[in-house]
C-alpha cells in the first residue's frame, strides 16, 4: 500500500483536518490520492520498439454542494498544495449549506489480488515472448508483412479520505497483451488485431504458449479480410456473434443509462424508466463484481463497493447506473458506478462489465432464418450520440448471409442504429453468452476507463450497414 | 503560476547529468508544467469548477543503439533518482536498434521564434462565470432549447526540451477555450449540437453571445430529421468535418506509417494523389497559430512544407528514427503537424452548394471508420439534404462510405478557409461517395 504522506511535509492528521474543514457545509466530497505505475514494452517492425515506464502520483480534492462540483488536483502532495486546493474549493462553494452523509455502504469482498503485474515478469522474459510472437507469425505465412505486439501493465494504488477521516483503499492491477498482424497478397493489405487482458498477472493469460492463441486469432482475422469484398449498403438483418460484439449493448443502451445524462434529461432514455425498451427475453446487467475482469472494481472511485446492477430485465428498463452525486439528486442510491480515469478527473457514472444474458436460441437458427443480411463477428469500436440515441460500431470481421447460409467475408463497415429502438428489433437471443477478451476502454468526457462487455449471439431485424455496394 | 524557465531548465539538466553519470551515452528530457482553470455552467447555473496543476517529465536514455524511456509526474529528487536508475537498467536490457539516435545537430533549432503564443492575462473565475451567464442566456433564448451546458477554460503551459548534445529550449503557451452545447427538443426528436472558440489570446475569442447563438442555431436546425435511402451522391463536408479528413491524410503520410508499410500512401511521393486543384501546407510560423512552434518534439527546427502541390504528394512527415529507416532527413515533424491546411479552392461556398442539383451536407460524423492501411472510410453521419443550393431538411442515422484513394481525387474546395484551429480546411465537396440509409 502506498503511504502518501511518507515523503510529504503534510501529515495524515493535517490532511484530515483540512478535508473536514473544507467539506463541513458540503453534501459530499473527498480527497482522492493515487499512485500508479505503468509500463509498455512493444515490438514493431522486427524490433523492440519501446520499453517505457511511467510513475504517476497526485491528489484530487472534490467538494460537492447541491448540483455544483468543485475540483482541484495537483501532483504535489504538500501542505501548500492541499491548502491552495482547499481555498479554490471554498471560493467556488461560498454559499454551500449541505449535510455530509457519513454512512456509506461497506463490503469486505475483493475481486482481484493486490499484485504488481509489472514486477511479476522480468523485462527479458517479456522481450523473449515478443520476439517469439514475431518469429511465430512471420514463419506461419509468407504473406505476413508486419507484426506489432505489446505488453502493457499497471498497478494503481488509491486512497480515499472522507470528511471525518474515514479512509478507503484499493490496489488495482491491470494488464493487456496485444498482437496486430498485417498481411499482403497481390498488392492488397489487411490487418487483424487481437488481445487479452484483465486484473491478473501476464502469465495467467500467456503462460504455456497461450500467446500463440492471440497470434492465431489476429492472423485468422487478417486472412479473412484479405478475401473480403465490398460490404453492402442499406438496411438489413444482422446476426451478431457472442462476446466482443456486445459493444453494441455498450453504445446503444449502456451510455444512455448512465445517471448523469438522465438527471440532466439529455439521454434519449430519461423518461423511459419502467417501460419496455427491449424485446421480451432481453436482460442486460452491468456487473463490477466478476473476479479479475477488466471492468471489475472492488470499490468505485468514491469508495462505494461495486455490485451487479440490473439495467433491463426481460425488456423492461429497471435501473440507471449511478455515482453518489447523481444518485442523491435523483433520490436513489449509488450503484458503485462512480469512476474516474485518474486523479486529474472528476467522478462520473460509468459502465463496468456490461452484459446481455443468454436466451434460448442457437446461432445456427439465427443464420438459417436470414434471407439477406450480415453476420458480424468482430468489432473495432463504437460511438454514440446520447441525445439523439444514434450509435455506430465498426465491424472488423463480417460475412454476408444469403438464403440462410454464411457467404463471403465483407470489408470493414460501420453499422448505425437507434439506441432506444434497436433492442426492440432483437428477435432471437442465443444460448451462447460469452465474455469479451478483456481489452476494452471506454471514453467519456475525455476520460478513458477499462471496461468489459459480454453477450450471446443475437439476431437484429433491421440495422443500416454502411458499405459501398448498392 | 506555471513553473518558470529557470526551474524547468534546472530539473532538465539534473536529469541529463544523472543519466550520463549512470552510463547513458545520450539522453533527451522534456520537463513541462501547466495550470488550467475551468468553469462549467449548466442551465444558467454554476455546475463545476476545476483547477488542474500539472507537472511532468519524460526522459529517454540511450546506451549506444539501445534505448528506453520513463515518464513521471513526481519531480522530487528521490523519485527522479529511482526512475533514472530504472531507465538505465531497462536500456541495458533492451535490444539494439540501429536506427536509434538523437537528431543530427545541424538540424536542431537555433532559436525560438517570437510567434506571440502566450498571453499573460488571467481571467478570474468570477469573470468566466459572467461570460458563461451571457453565453447561456443567448443559447437558451429559443424555447425549443431545453438544456444548455457551457464551459470556459484558461490554460497556461511552459516546457523545456533538452538533450545531451546541448540543446535546451522551450517556450510558454496559453489558451482560452469557451464552448457551448445545446439540446433542443420537439415532439419528433431531441438533438444536441455545439460551437466552440479556442485562441492563444483572450481578446481573440468569440463573444459569449455569438457562441451561444451559434450553438442554439446548429441544434435547432437538426430537429425532426429524416432517414434517406441508400444511393451514390455528392457530399459536402462542413469545415469542422473536412479538417478531420485532412488529419487522416496527415496520419497516412507520417514516416512511421510509411516505414512500417501500413499506409495506403506508401511510395506515393511525386504521385498525383489529389485532384490537381489541391494544395496542402503545414506552416509552423503563423503568428498566434494554435499549432505554431519553432521546433518539434525532438528539437528539430520546423519550416513550412508544401505537402501537396497541385495534387502531387511532395513530402512525408518525418522524424529522426523513421527518417533513418527511410534514408531521409527529419523535416521536424516528430509529434505531427503544426498548422496544417488545405489552400483555398476557386469557387464560393454558395457555388459549391449549387454545383449539384442534390447533395448531402454533413455536419457531424461518428465512429472510428478511417482505415489508413487500406484507405477504406465508413462512418455514421448527420447533416442536411441540399437541393438546388438550398437546405431542405435534416438527415440522420445514415452512413457515408468510400475509399480515400478515390475520395482524394474527387475533392473540390470552396474559397472560405479560416484559421480557427490548428488544422483547417475550406468547405469540401467529394463526389461519388455512397450513402447507406433505408
Amino acid at each position: 500500500m502506498s503511504n502518501f504522506f511518507e515523503k510529504s511535509d503534510l501529515s495524515r492528521k493535517e490532511a484530515e483536518n483540512i478535508i473536514s474543514d473544507t467539506l463541513k457545509k458540503c453534501d459530499d466530497g473527498e480527497l482522492y490520492l493515487e499512485n500508479s505505475k505503468s509500463e509498455n514494452v512493444g515490438l514493431d517492425d522486427n524490433k523492440i520498439k519501446n520499453s517505457s515506464y511511467n510513475s504517476d502520483l497526485g491528489f484530487g480534492f472534490r467538494a460537492v454542494s447541491g448540483e455544483v462540483v468543485a475540483y482541484s488536483h495537483s501532483n504535489e502532495i504538500s501542505k501548500n498544495s492541499l491548502k491552495q486546493s482547499s481555498e479554490n474549493l471554498k471560493s467556488t462553494l461560498k454559499s454551500a449549506n449541505g449535510t455530509y452523509n457519513y454512512s456509506i455502504p461497506k463490503s469486505n469482498k475483493k475481486y482481484y489480488e493486490s499484485i504488481n503485474p509489472i514486477e511479476e515478469k522480468t523485462l527479458n522474459s517479456k522481450i523473449d515472448i515478443l520476439n517469439k510472437v514475431n518469429d511465430y507469425l512471420r514463419k506461419k505465412d509468407s504473406n505476413v508483412k508486419q507484426v506489432t505486439a505489446n505488453f502493457s501493465g499497471e498497478q494503481k494504488s488509491i486512497e480515499i479520505i472522507r470528511s471525518g477521516g474515514e479512509a478507503l483503499t484499493d490496489i488495482r492491477p491491470l494488464i493487456r497483451f496485444n498482437v496486430s498482424v498485417m498481411l499482403e497478397k497481390n498488392g492488397r493489405k489487411e490487418t487483424g488485431v487481437y488481445g487479452v487482458g484483465g486484473r491478473q498477472s501476464y502469465d495467467s493469460y500467456l503462460a504455456k504458449d497461450k500467446w500463440k492463441n492471440v497470434c492465431d486469432e489476429a492472423f485468422r482475422i487478417a486472412s479473412v479480410n484479405l478475401e473480403s469484398k465490398p460490404a453492402p449498403a442499406g438496411e438489413m438483418k444482422v446476426v451478431l456473434g457472442p462476446g466482443w460484439p456486445a459493444i453494441l449493448i455498450h453504445e446503444a443502451v449502456g451510455h444512455g443509462l448512465e445517471g448523469d445524462f438522465n438527471r440532466k434529461k439529455t439521454s434519449a432514455f430519461h423518461n423511459l424508466m419502467g417501460q419496455k425498451v427491449a424485446s421480451e427475453g432481453v436482460t442486460i446487467i452491468d456487473d463490477g463484481t466478476i473476479d479479475n475482469r477488466r471492468g471489475s472494481l472492488t470499490i468505485d472511485d468514491e469508495g462505494t463497493p461495486t455490485e451487479k446492477t440490473v439495467l433491463i430485465e426481460n425488456g423492461i428498463l429497471k435501473n440507471f447506473m449511478q455515482d453518489r452525486l447523481n444518485a442523491r439528486l435523483m433520490k436513489t442510491r449509488s450503484t458503485g458506478s462512480g469512476r474516474r480515469e485518474n486523479f486529474r478527473h472528476i467522478v462520473l457514472p460509468r459502465m463496468r462489465n456490461t452484459m446481455m444474458l443468454s436466451g434460448q436460441q442457437t446461432q445456427d437458427e439465427m443464420i438459417k432464418s436470414v434471407d439477406k443480411g450480415i453476420f458480424a463477428v468482430s468489432f473495432g469500436g463504437g460511438q454514440v450520440d446520447i441525445t439523439s440515441g444514434k450509435f455506430v460500431f465498426n465491424c472488423t470481421e463480417a460475412y454476408e448471409i444469403i438464403n440462410g447460409k454464411i457467404g463471403s467475408p465483407i470489408k470493414g463497415a460501420t453499422l448505425i442504429g437507434d439506441g432506444p429502438s434497436i433492442l426492440k428489433e432483437v428477435s432471437m437471443v442465443g444460448n451462447d453468452m460469452m465474455l469479451d477478451p478483456g481489452i476494452g476502454t471506454c471514453g467519456k468526457a475525455g476520460q478513458g476507463v477499462p471496461v468489459g462487455v459480454a453477450q450471446p449471439s443475437i439476431l437484429i431485424n433491421k440495422m443500416t450497414v454502411g458499405g459501398t455496394k448498392l | 503560476m506555471v513553473k518558470d524557465q529557470e526551474y524547468l531548465e534546472k530539473k532538465a539538466s539534473y536529469c541529463l547529468d544523472l543519466a550520463k553519470k549512470l552510463g547513458a551515452t545520450d539522453a533527451i528530457v522534456n520537463v513541462g508544467s501547466s495550470i488550467s482553470e475551468t468553469v462549467n455552467f449548466r442551465n444558467k447555473k454554476l455546475d463545476e469548477s476545476n483547477r488542474s496543476d500539472n507537472l511532468g517529465v519524460d526522459i529517454t536514455t540511450y546506451i549506444g543503439k539501445k534505448k528506453s524511456s520513463i515518464s513521471s509526474s513526481n519531480l522530487l529528487k528521490d523519485n527522479l533518482n529511482i526512475l533514472i536508475e530504472k531507465c538505465i537498467e531497462t536500456t541495458k536490457n533492451t535490444p539494439e536498434d540501429e536506427f536509434n539516435e538523437l537528431p543530427e545537430k545541424d538540424l536542431l533549432a537555433k532559436e525560438v521564434k517570437e510567434l506571440n503564443l502566450y498571453d499573460d492575462t488571467h481571467i478570474e473565475n468570477d469573470d468566466k462565470i459572467k461570460y458563461l451567464s451571457r453565453l447561456e442566456t443567448s443559447a437558451s433564448s429559443d424555447e425549443k432549447i431545453i438544456n444548455t451546458e457551457s464551459s470556459f477554460t484558461e490554460d497556461k503551459s511552459n516546457f523545456i526540451l533538452a538533450n545531451s548534445d546541448g540543446f535546451c529550449k522551450g517556450f510558454k503557451t496559453s489558451s482560452f477555450v469557451a464552448s457551448s452545447v445545446a439540446v433542443a427538443k420537439n415532439d419528433k426528436s431531441m438533438e444536441r449540437d455545439y460551437e466552440y472558440t479556442l485562441k492563444c489570446h483572450l481578446d481573440d475569442i468569440k463573444s459569449a453571445e455569438e457562441l451561444g447563438k451559434a450553438a442554439a442555431e446548429h441544434t435547432i436546425r437538426k430537429l425532426s430529421p429524416k432517414k434517406i435511402g441508400s444511393e451514390k451522391i455528392a457530399i459536402i463536408f462542413d469545415k469542422r468535418i473536412a479538417k478531420g479528413i485532412l488529419n487522416t491524410f496527415a496520419s497516412a503520410i507520417s514516416s512511421s506509417a510509411i516505414s512500417r508499410g501500413t499506409s495506403f500512401l506508401k511510395d506515393m511521393i511525386d504521385e498525383k494523389i489529389f485532384s490537381s486543384s489541391i494544395n496542402v501546407f503545414d506552416k509552423p510560423d503563423i503568428i498566434k497559430g494554435l499549432g505554431s512552434k519553432s521546433f518539434d518534439s525532438e528539437g528539430v527546427k520546423t519550416e513550412t512544407l508544401k505537402l501537396v502541390e497541385q495534387g502531387v504528394l511532395k513530402h512525408y512527415l518525418i522524424d529522426t528514427y523513421n527518417g533513418k529507416k527511410l534514408n531521409l532527413k527529419s523535416n521536424g515533424r516528430s509529434g505531427g503537424t503544426s498548422n496544417l491546411y488545405f489552400d483555398n479552392g476557386k469557387i464560393t461556398y454558395k457555388d459549391l452548394l449549387n454545383s449539384n442539383s442534390k447533395c448531402l451536407y454533413i455536419t457531424e460524423t461518428i465512429g472510428h471508420g478511417s482505415n489508413i492501411i487500406t484507405g477504406d472510410y465508413s462512418v455514421g453521419a448527420t447533416g442536411f439534404l441540399v437541393e438546388n443550393g438550398e437546405f431542405k431538411y435534416p438527415i440522420n442515422e445514415i452512413t457515408i462510405a468510400g475509399n480515400f484513394k478515390d475520395m482524394f481525387q474527387n475533392i473540390t474546395l470552396a474559397n472560405d478557409l479560416e484559421f480557427e484551429y490548428s488544422t483547417n480546411s475550406p468547405t469540401m465537396m467529394i463526389e461519388g461517395m455512397v450513402v447507406a440509409g433505408k
